[in-house]
């Protein structure tokens, strides 16, 4: 504790983490660490490869008979034993834990083996068969509003399963009164923040109490906890969860592994033993968890000196699959809030929630933030852009001014404290902002493209646990009010005085443990090392309520109340012990170096570990009515955390900070890459409970930033492929890529939390990406900016017209890949037989067979269509698939088509391709076209190679189809270009 | 994400390996840093009968300098390479392009072999090895053979190695007095597969360019000392001809403007560092 002062209080001081050093030199005991039951069997999942299909039947023989599987469960098990997950929205929505009739997104789980251990489990999986009717998918937020549109829940009958319109003040008159209107579109991309551990479920069916006894590295809010023990019809209380001390990392991710805990539970009733878990990295980035995709079509009523008076956003968020509790959070969590930084008074909204066949969406770090402000923000910067004015001085202009808090925000913000143009003065001054303007002149007189972005918002933190009743119609909602944020910490001292916390904070390596020494050694006169702070969690054993867990940045300003109000309970107790031996009133006593002492008085003073001691072996001499032993909890809701109002206004958070960003990035003129040059970055977060730890959360968030910014993005393809499985796919931004941010401080304390801080820990999620997209669209004089802003992307940015190849040249036909994730390509061999040869051995099953590579039987099983088994593959890649192909459109001996599918363990392919005959000297030329769309684990996995793989498959067919009819191809006697073509793999 | 069960051999000579791929059979697969080899067999994309590893062959693990070459045997580590005192005098070329392969973590296991056998059309030791028209020995049962570069990578993850042989060694022709090399790539971040790979000799009479990540092998051009817009034409029409594709990290369009403008940068800079 190099930097902190003894003799004051801790609270405030760089007082280094007690996690450091446990996390950091791999002492901790994670979710898959911990002890499991003698006999303990373990689960894998059999996942869909389609985005969309119809589960025809689904065959487990041949799995079950593996020896050492101990069970297979399906869709149809899960439906007997549990009920469908309960969601927010009064809609059709239904979701087990397994899929039920039909598949919705690649990676939806299909079935669960339960056996001796993963390896067996994972053989088993590939024992599975399962007959899918692909149907057509729902993919593009846009196309799955239309009225054609394929349905995800045909229950429901629309993909839009939730349509609200809001408005506050008179937006109206603020547009009829403009002197201008300035609107836009914007699309936020699908993103995520990856945890180190993925989820992690052990459960162990108690069949004499009826009993579910679940350890996971679940994060909470536990609102979802009666979403659990309904689903598995058992009261709360039958529902026992534990979560750990230690946590890989969690962002919000982890309130979605309820409903493999349902899962797990479910098969533990089902084998009698207890199952365990462990999710891997591609299960995770396929079916986790993403944060929705939003469009927004924004407008801005804005008057010719800046002033924007009124906004109006139409906001459409993409939740994938299912809509699982607590979504549609990242729409409403920010509601309150929704004008940002900025005094605009009139407002309308139209929030438009859609279903789509993407992996479910759900919390992820900024929950509603990144997205919100990604709008409001880049419309900030096109007000100045069209009114020819420093986006900065509009950003000045319409702030919120300083000395107006509370202030109540038009959609019903209380935002508590703070001083935004003041702040933004700070940063500007500290962080030099006329030197970098200075640097974007000479930059750009270089001929460098160089732009500077401004980012203002404001960071929520702690939500209302009424912010979703507002989907809700007015009427429904009076129903059964929600609101407030339950926050528990329990203070123990021991009969030797020592002092132990717990609490429901459910950390996920923020350093809690920390803070709470901290701030129960300044209330007991101790010192942080003197508190052992213990915060892994048992529903069985602790205080907690709906809003326990880890989530909206509820820490600073909720657990730490909490323990402030149990140690407080704590000091009052032991000061009326005291009292009695000092002779002194116990309001009077302080505690200071571990003593209970008159302050006018110091030597009357007693040890504090005798004081508590007292109450453990002389409780009868404790002061009337005290009950002996020293354990308090402190519980605490804050009441400005209301449900809405009849206005539709709602408080959705109780501390509101402030961030503002400024930055400067150069973009490469050959390879369209964004540098980022400096980036200064000014928080506002009320009091600082521990400036280390701040400065950690902000070194988080802006490294996720960088990585939204520039790098990360769930991809889709149009038949709704998942391409992103891996870390060579889904960019994860590392050391190298993060710069140093310059971070400022500045500190309002909030007036509504005893210690005034509040949350700091997503504010750069928030204000990072759209402080850069604002950078790069000044650089490059653009409006149109797509997240994450890749070197290709802004490659077709800057790069204009390109020069074709010379024409004196054959034109070569690249193969160029269509729309998603559509292989195609085009080819021609020659066959020195005749076509009528050809034609033949393409309808003769035993040649046919015989051309196929890999092929091991192949049956006919109709009119021109066949059944086989094959091995496909390029280079020590294979995978064994069940094939259908079949012939159609066929004039003999010239052309046919093709076309068919593929389904095995690693994937599934329906492709065709035309086959055209025509004879040639001494033979036949075969030329060919096809298109391929590939879905499963090998397209999620081999994105960057499947478009190879694919060209070398086809090629070596036609190879072997020339074999088998007449020999080897020939070659030679051809133009020098061809061989060039051919050794490059354009030909063949 | 557990491999199928498959069997383990670990082999004290490469006599002893070629005998154990014999016997595996066409399931059987050689070893070594497995940075590559491992992510397959826990996707289950790979299903070899038996791994027979040579990471601790002595006989396998040396640098050597002979006739005009670097000589590197099929054990040595990546990392072993960057280390070597040689490099930068001998193998300019590869000393410029290390850095990029992967990460230190990476190099510390994987094996130059290793990468020139796994034929993946980004990476950079194969483009290196194209370029500079070296060589690759090869061993089985049935005795050795030598495989010139442009030879031996064939297509997408594949090469001229048959069922039954193993890489023994690889040879990288040494710098040559009067040449300049250099080596740049695009990814979107340090330790990326390469979007574009660029390696280039620049010698008193020609300039010669190699290109990893576009086609599925490294592919080279060579050129006689090409200035101005007849280097701009010959690169935008080296661009054409690779016919890159689409992925979701890149489109073609950007791979050729990779090419042109990568390409020039790389050439001027082999020019003004020959020796």
């Amino acid at each position: 504790m190099a930097d902190v002062a003894l003799g004051k209080k801790f609270l405030g001081q760089p007082v280094e983490r007690v996690e450091d050093e446990i996390l950091l030199m791999g002492k901790a005991q994670y979710s898959d660490h911990l002890p499991t039951r003698a006999g303990t069997q373990h689960a894998a999942i059999l996942r869909s490869p389609h985005a969309h299909a119809k589960i025809i039947s689904i065959d487990t023989t041949r799995a079950e008979n593996i020896p050492g599987v101990t069970a297979v469960m399906t869709g149809d098990d899960v439906k007997e034993m549990s009920e469908a997950f309960l969601i927010v929205l009064r809609q059709p929505i239904n979701q087990w834990a397994l899929a039920v009739e039909k598949v919705r997104y690649v990676g939806e789980p299909v079935a669960i083996v339960v056996a001796r251990n993963r390896y067996i489990a994972e053989d088993a999986l590939a024992e599975i068969d399962v007959t899918y009717e692909a149907m057509k998918p729902a993919v593009d937020q846009e196309e799955a509003i239309l009225d054609d549109a394929p349905i995800v829940h045909e229950a429901v009958g629309s993909n839009v399963v939730s349509t609200r319109d809001f408005t506050y003040g008179d937006p109206d008159d603020a547009f009829a009164a403009a002197d201008k209107v300035v609107k836009m579109k914007i699309r936020y991309p699908r993103n995520s923040q990856t945890p180190l551990e993925g989820f992690v479920v052990t459960a162990d069916y108690h069949q004499g109490e009826n009993l579910y006894d679940v350890a996971s590295n679940y994060q909470g809010p536990f609102t979802s906890h009666p979403v659990m023990s309904m689903a598995l019809r058992v009261k709360n209380s039958q529902l026992r969860m534990r979560t750990p001390q230690w946590s890989g990392g969690g962002f919000g991710i982890k309130v979605q592994i309820f409903p493999y805990v349902v899962l797990i539970c479910l098969a533990s009733k089902k084998v009698g033993k207890p199952v365990k878990w462990v999710e891997d990295k591609l299960e995770h980035l396929s079916a986790a968890a993403a944060a929705p995709n939003r469009l927004i079509k924004m407008e801005a009523a804005v008057k010719n000196d800046g002033t924007v008076t009124g906004f109006r956003f139409d906001q459409q968020d993409d939740y994938g699959a299912f809509l699982r509790a607590p979504m549609p959070g990242p729409l409403y969590r920010m509601h309150g809030i929704l004008t940002g930084a900025y005094d605009i008074k009139n407002l309308s909204v139209t929030n438009r929630v859609v279903m789509t066949n993407k992996c479910p969406s759900a919390m992820v770090r900024g929950f509603g933030g990144p997205q919100m402000y990604y709008g409001i923000e880049r419309i900030m910067h096109k007000v100045a852009t069209e009114l020819g004015m420093d986006p900065l001085d509009v950003i000045r202009k319409n702030l919120v001014p300083a000395g107006v808090f509370p202030y109540r925000a038009a959609a019903g913000a209380l935002i508590d404290s703070g001083d935004y143009p003041g702040a933004v003065e700070r940063a500007v001054k500290e962080g030099a902002l006329e030197d970098l303007k200075k640097r974007r002149d000479e930059m750009r007189a270089a001929g460098k493209k160089y732009g500077i972005g401004y980012a203002a918002i404001v960071e929520p933190a702690q939500s209302n646990m009424g912010y979703l009743s507002n989907i809700l119609p007015r009427d429904e909602r009076q129903r059964n009010p929600k609101g407030g944020a339950v926050a528990n910490a329990t203070v123990n001292v021991d009969p030797l005085g020592t002092v132990s916390v717990t609490a429901d904070s459910i950390p996920q390596g923020q350093g809690h443990m920390t803070i709470l020494s901290q701030i129960v050694a300044d209330v007991l006169g101790l010192t942080p090392d003197q508190i052992k702070v213990n915060l892994d969690f048992d529903t069985a054993k602790d205080a907690w309520s709906i809003a326990t867990g880890n989530y909206s940045s509820r820490f600073s300003s909720a657990t730490t109340v909490a323990c402030l109000k149990a140690a407080e309970k704590v000091k009052a107790k032991l000061a009326r012990i005291a009292s009695q031996t000092l002779n002194v009133p116990a309001d009077q006593l302080e505690f200071v170096d571990g003593k209970i002492r008159d302050p006018s008085n110091p030597e009357n003073g007693i040890n504090f570990y005798r004081a508590a001691g007292s109450a453990h072996w002389t409780p009868g001499n404790l002061p009337d009515e005290m009950e002996p032993c020293v354990r308090e909890t402190g519980s605490w809701s804050p009441p400005e955390l209301e449900s809405p109002n009849e206005k539709d206004q709602i408080n959705t958070s109780l501390t509101y900070g402030f961030v503002f960003d400024f930055c400067g990035i150069e973009v490469d003129e050959d390879t369209g890459e964004v540098k980022i040059d400096k980036y200064v970055t000014m928080h506002d977060s009320g009091t600082l409970l521990n400036p280390l730890l701040a400065d950690g959360q902000v070194h988080g968030a802006f490294a996720w930033a960088i990585g939204c910014a520039l790098y990360e993005e769930f991809v889709y393809g149009d038949d709704g492929s998942f391409l992103t499985g891996t870390f060579a796919d889904y960019l994860v931004p590392t050391a190298w890529e993060v710069p140093e941010p310059q971070i400022v401080h500045m500190e309002s304390p909030s007036m509504l939390t005893p210690l005034g801080a509040k949350g700091i820990a997503e504010g750069n999620c928030m204000s990072t990406p759209v402080c850069l997209a604002n950078a790069v669209a000044d650089a490059l004089d653009v409006e149109d900016i797509t997240l994450p802003m890749t070197p290709t992307r802004i490659s077709a940015m800057i790069h204009g017209e390109e020069k074709p190849p010379n024409n004196d040249k054959p034109a070569v036909t690249i193969p160029v890949k269509g729309e998603g994730n559509v292989l195609r390509g085009t080819g021609e061999t020659f066959v020195p037989a005749e076509p009528l040869e050809v034609w033949n051995t393409l309808l003769d099953p035993k040649a046919l067979a015989a051309v196929i590579p890999g092929c091991h039987a192949l049956d006919l099983i109709g009119d021109n269509s066949y059944e086989a088994d094959v091995s496909l593959g390029v280079g020590p890649v294979r995978g064994r698939f069940k094939a259908n192909v079949g012939l159609t459109e066929m004039v003999e001996p010239k052309k046919a088509t093709l076309s068919g599918g593929l389904i095995g363990p690693l994937g599934a392919s329906q492709g065709s391709g035309h086959v055209f005959l025509e004879a040639a000297d001494d033979g036949t030329k075969v030329s060919y076209d096809y298109a391929i769309e590939l879905t499963g684990t090998v397209a999620s996995v081999g994105g960057r190679l499947l478009e190879g793989a694919a060209k070398a498959l086809v090629k070596q067919f036609f190879q072997r189809l020339g074999a088998q009819v007449g020999g080897r191809p020939v070659s030679g006697g051809e133009p020098w270009w061809r061989n060039l073509l051919r050794s490059l793999g354009l030909l063949k | 994400m557990k491999p199928k069960a498959f069997d383990y051999l670990k082999v004290s000579s490469a006599e002893e390996a070629v005998v154990a791929l014999a016997q595996g059979g066409e399931d059987a697969r050689i070893i070594a840093g497995g940075l590559s080899l491992m992510p397959m067999l826990n996707f289950r994309l790979a299903e070899p009968s038996i791994l027979i590893d040579i990471s601790k062959v002595d006989s396998l693990n040396y640098i050597r300098e002979a006739d005009g070459h670097v000589e590197i045997g099929a054990a040595t580590r990546q990392a072993d390479l960057m280390r070597w005192d040689g490099l930068a005098d001998k193998l300019p070329l590869v000393n410029a392009a290390l850095p990029y392969v992967g990460h230190y973590q990476t190099r510390a296991k994987g094996t130059v072999c290793g990468s020139l056998s796994h034929a993946d059309p980004s990476s950079e030791l194969p483009l290196c090895l194209a370029v500079l028209e070296g060589e690759v020995d090869l061993q089985s049962t049935n005795g050795k053979r030598t495989i010139p570069a442009d030879q031996f990578q064939t297509g997408m993850l594949s090469t001229a190695k048959q069922a039954g042989e193993m890489i023994t060694a690889a040879r990288y022709p040494t710098a040559k007095d009067g040449c300049g090399y250099a080596f740049t790539e695009m990814a979107q971040r340090r330790g990326d597969f390469a979007i574009v790979a660029l390696a280039a000799i620049a010698s008193a009479k020609s300039i010669k360019l190699g290109i990893g990540g576009v086609a599925d092998r490294p592919t080279v051009r060579e050129w006689d000392l090409l200035e101005g817009d007849a280097l701009n034409n010959a690169l935008n029409e080296f661009a054409w001809d690779l016919g890159g594709y689409d992925d979701i990290h890149a489109t073609a369009r950007y791979r050729r403007e990779l090419v042109r403008r990568l390409g020039r940068r790389v050439i001027e800079e082999a020019k003004t560092c020959r020796s």
